[in-house]
């Protein structure tokens, strides 16, 4: 059946098209907004605030917003550390961790996805049985093994969160590159004379992007989250205040003082929702069904 | 025939081993393209006829080496290719080039026109790199396109210019040989005219030669001199085209013919049907005519051993144990002369 | 015509582009009697398989609307009734077949299930019943071994097999038309024969009139008794298939018989070259007033700036051309 006929002279190149796409998306929009707010916080926020987040500025477990303890907006931790000062100083490790780990967790998969979809065969076959020797393994346990085995630092946590969840980005780049090595492009430019690096890399792997690109957003968001898992189990890195460190460190409190715990989630929270945000509108702006006639 | 074939290929055979579906089942072969032979003479045009499964896609691929090959010999200019690998292969390509049947999926979405042209030469190092850009001008104006949409992508294109572009490329790195994969069907009426006009006119200006492959009688006999008529993997009849097409010698030839509609009106409310269910797919064939089964004048040595491809009459090719040697076909016997 | 029963008139159809409507079918009017068989001829985006939606009452499901014209089916106005009444229809009174049989069944359910599910939505027997007539249908349209193919799924069967299903399908409830949307592009020629040759047949024993859209002029020239030639969602010619093959009367018409090849049975050692329609179609989205074929014809003049009204060269031939006007004088 045929729709009727698509009006000529859209300019621009495909990826061009996308971001125009994304920006008359509400709600990616916001994402978007957001995120810029958080890398800011990040990027200029100690200078701008600069309390010392290990230092004790009032009593312990004082509530937020309390008229007797005006130095901490936020109020305090258990030990009457300055909350909001860990909020504006863990923004900055909290995203690195998230955002190291998503990039490595993507190269990764991405590397050993592409080879496997693309050669077929046996080397197919032998990488997805490493893929899937990673996948049985519970995630969680496998990273507090790799910590406890390198000791707690931000690199080591990052690379470990990297090295336990790329099998998805693996599967979905395979999946990819199995759809597209069959399209006639790809023929035409291997008769063009193209060489296998030329054809991975050059052509499949740009036209495999969109979904990637969604996928990494979204396992940023996973990352941080994987992160606070750890430190909440007392996995962190315990000389760098993360939002993740903060929920751990005052977990056991949680029943007396809900903010030492709640105000760094809620940070949590409003960084993977807009990382989701954006990866949903990456979706839609990539997927061509979507596109306005 | 010309004596100085361009395109040389004997014996061409290409098997797939089927998945099982379990440990314990029997491994079937399909038999996509069976001992071909063809040669294709410079400047001129081979076209290969048949129906989904009768493997002529798979055999242009295979030619190509944009596919496998289980056994056989390719020899292009005279040059055995079939077994050629890596570097050496990737080199032939400068002399061998094609144009596939989707406009939309045989362009990569992400390049610029002018760029997909100019790709074959930069990676195959054809022409001095000062002199491409003029050269992508230069096929530009041949298939019909504007400069200025040298900048544009893809899906700016019509069905018809994208189809033009694909010539292009083709064309780019100036090939011995172009292998023609059902360049139409995917266009409307009034584009197909265009393009195959278009594809005559450069053959009569550059001297091209044309592997065309299709299943539409109609497209072939406009392009080719030449037509070999392909069913489940093997070559059953071959000729040059008034001749085929006048006189059509294998008794699937001419069924093929008779279901071809045709808009002159007579001719309509004439045809049969002679052919009844879908082509049978070409796993494990049996060592026999492999027609039998579907041809309504099988006889018993039909079905028991397979016809070869032999030369009757005016230097034809037909793989029929039923056409005699001078040329008399079984629905001539019967006088059912012309579909 | 006294058992008419389809009538379209002044039918227009439109679809958002870009924030705006354009017309992708625009004045459209014919008539189809019972048992007859029209061919809709055009080039894709000419607006015959959007003329098919609507009259299937799907074009609101497809973000189009069709702010003019009336479709009646055997009196019934099809664009004023409710979307209940047109469910009703749909698949009783009116069902369509498409290009491609395997994206149009359902690949979890057999085919005996599928063509049981249409009679028991519509005529609500039982279970039993609904097979049965499921069975008499695959016989009906030719299907080797029916008792056989009932119990299995279409991926089971050829191209041509389950394009037999979806007829079957089509024509369980025993609709009054059938619409055929490029029933045979997707299917092998030595198929697509039997296929025509199976609609034909099931049209002379039942007496459904059939549509059949296509781009193939050799086709309809076997099949049908009468054309409409589209164009840019206009109609631009109608008539008898003898006079429209031997005589088109408008020059798109004639264009698009000339430069399809045809199968020549006695062919010269070379062929000339084809005759060509040069251009494409434009865009709805730049048609302007006057013939949407003016930049393209060859007989183009100051006159077609204004749109052509159908006028008739016959009895029951008529083209969208001023031409006509000027012969009709001489």
């Amino acid at each position: 059946m045929s729709a009727p006929a698509a009006p000529v002279s859209r300019p621009g190149s495909p990826t061009l098209e996308a971001l125009r796409m994304l920006a008359h998306n509400g709600p990616a929009v916001v994402g978007i907004a957001m995120i810029a707010t958080i890398v800011a916080v990040a990027a200029i926020g100690p200078l701008l605030y600069p309390v010392d987040p290990y230092s004790i500025v009032a009593a312990p477990l004082s509530p937020p917003f309390d008229e007797f303890t005006p130095q901490a907006p936020f109020g305090t931790d258990y030990l009457g550390r300055d909350i909001l000062a860990g909020i504006i100083h863990g923004a900055r490790p909290t995203l690195l961790v998230g955002a190291f780990a998503a990039a490595l967790t993507v190269v990764i998969g991405v590397t050993i996805g592409a080879l496997a979809g693309f050669y077929g065969g046996w080397i197919d076959q032998a990488l997805l049985r490493l893929t899937e020797f990673f996948q049985v393994l519970p995630p969680l346990l496998l990273a507090m093994v790799l910590v406890t085995l390198f000791s707690p630092s931000l690199p080591t946590i990052a690379i470990s969160i990297g090295i336990v969840s790329w099998p998805a980005a693996m599967r979905l780049t395979r999946g990819e590159f199995l759809r597209i090595r069959q399209l006639d492009y790809v023929k035409a430019a291997r008769a063009a004379g193209a060489r296998n690096r030329r054809l991975i890399w050059r052509v499949i792997l740009p036209n495999a992007l969109p979904p990637l690109i969604i996928s990494a957003a979204l396992t940023i968001g996973v990352s941080i989250l994987f992160e606070a898992g750890l430190s909440f189990l007392g996995l962190g890195d315990p000389n760098t205040m993360t939002w993740g460190l903060m929920i751990g460190a005052n977990r056991e409190y949680f029943l007396d003082a809900w903010w030492p715990v709640s105000i760094p989630g809620v940070a949590i929270f409003f960084t993977v929702l807009s990382v989701s945000l954006l990866g949903d509108g990456l979706n839609d702006a990539f997927n061509p069904k979507l596109r306005r006639r | 025939m010309s004596a100085d074939p361009i395109l040389e290929v004997s014996n061409l055979t290409v098997h797939f081993q089927n998945r099982r579906s379990n440990p314990f089942a029997p491994h079937t072969t399909v038999h996509a393209v069976d001992d071909v032979s063809f040669s294709l003479p410079r400047g001129s045009t081979l076209g290969i006829v048949g129906e989904s499964g009768s493997g002529k896609t798979t055999a242009a691929l295979a030619v190509m080496r944009l596919g496998p090959i289980t056994a056989g010999s390719v020899k292009l200019a005279g040059t055995e290719i079939a077994g050629l690998k890596g570097e050496e292969l990737r080199l032939v390509r400068r002399k061998m080039q094609v144009i596939f049947q989707d406009p939309y999926s045989s362009l990569n979405p992400r390049m610029r026109a002018g760029q997909i042209v100019r790709e074959p030469m930069d990676l195959l190092d054809v022409y001095d790199r000062s002199e491409r850009a003029d050269r992508v001008a230069e096929l530009f104006a041949a298939v019909g396109l504007r400069p200025e949409q040298e900048s544009l992508f893809p899906h700016q294109f019509s069905g018809g210019q994208r189809q033009r572009i694909g010539i292009a490329r083709a064309l780019a790195t100036d090939p011995e040989i172009i292998v023609c994969d059902e360049p139409v069907s995917a266009l409307d009426v009034a584009i197909q005219a265009q393009t195959l006009n278009l594809l005559r006119r450069l053959q009569k200006t550059f001297g091209y030669s044309y592997l065309f492959i299709s299943h539409d009688l109609g497209v072939v006999q406009y392009v080719c001199d030449e037509i070999a008529v392909m069913y489940l993997g093997q070559i059953v009849e071959h000729a040059v085209q008034v001749d085929l097409f006048r006189r059509p010698l294998h008794p699937y030839t001419w069924a093929l013919m008779s279901a071809v509609p045709s808009a002159n009106l007579a001719e309509a409310r004439q045809r049969r049907v002679l052919l009844t269910g879908d082509p049978p797919n070409p796993i494990d064939p049996p060592d026999a005519c492999r027609f039998a089964e579907r041809c309504p004048f099988a006889e018993e040595i039909c079905r028991k051993t397979a016809p070869p491809l032999r030369a009757v009459a005016n230097g034809r090719k037909v793989a029929c144990h039923l056409v005699s040697d001078d040329g008399e076909a079984p629905q001539h016997r019967e006088g059912l002369e012309g579909p | 015509m006294t058992d008419k029963i389809l009538s379209v008139e002044g039918l227009t159809i439109e679809f958002r582009i870009g924030g705006r409507f354009f017309p992708v079918v625009d004045g459209l009017s014919f008539d189809l009697a019972r048992g007859e068989m029209l061919g809709i001829v055009g080039e894709s985006g000419c607006g015959k398989s959007t003329t098919a939606l609507a009259i299937m009452g799907l074009v609101e499901e497809t973000s189009g609307r069709v702010p003019a014209g009336e479709i009646k089916l055997n009196g019934e106005n099809l664009l004023q009734t409710s979307r209940r009444r047109m469910r009703q229809l749909r698949g009783n009174d009116v069902a369509m077949i498409f290009q491609e049989p395997m994206s149009s069944l359902n690949p979890v359910f057999t085919v005996g299930e599928q063509i049981a599910e249409v009679v028991r939505l519509h005529h609500g027997a039982s279970r039993k019943a609904a097979m049965d007539h499921a069975y008499d249908m695959l016989c009906k349209v030719h299907i080797p071994a029916p008792e056989k193919r009932l119990h299995q799924y279409p991926h089971e069967l050829s191209g041509g097999m389950r394009q037999r299903v979806m007829i079957a399908i089509a024509l369980a409830c025993g609709p009054s038309l059938l619409i055929a949307d490029e029933p045979t592009t997707a299917l092998d020629v030595t198929v697509q024969a039997q296929i025509f040759d199976l609609l034909q047949e099931l049209r002379d024993a039942t007496g459904t009139a059939i549509i059949l859209i296509t781009h193939d002029m050799g086709a309809v020239a076997e099949t049908c008794q009468r054309v409409l030639v589209m164009y840019a969602g206009r109609k631009v010619e109608e008539g008898p298939v003898e006079a429209i093959l031997t005589e088109p009367s408008h020059p798109y018409t004639s264009g698009l018989i000339r430069c399809t090849p045809h199968l020549d049975r006695d062919p010269p050692a070379q062929l000339p070259m084809l005759p060509e329609i040069p251009g494409i179609v434009p865009p709805v989205t730049e048609l302007g007033k006057g013939c949407p074929f003016r930049p393209r014809c060859p007989h183009a003049h100051a006159r077609c700036a204004d749109m052509p009204p159908v006028i008739p060269v016959s009895a029951n031939h008529g083209a969208a051309c001023w031409l006509q006007e000027e012969e009709r004088a001489a």
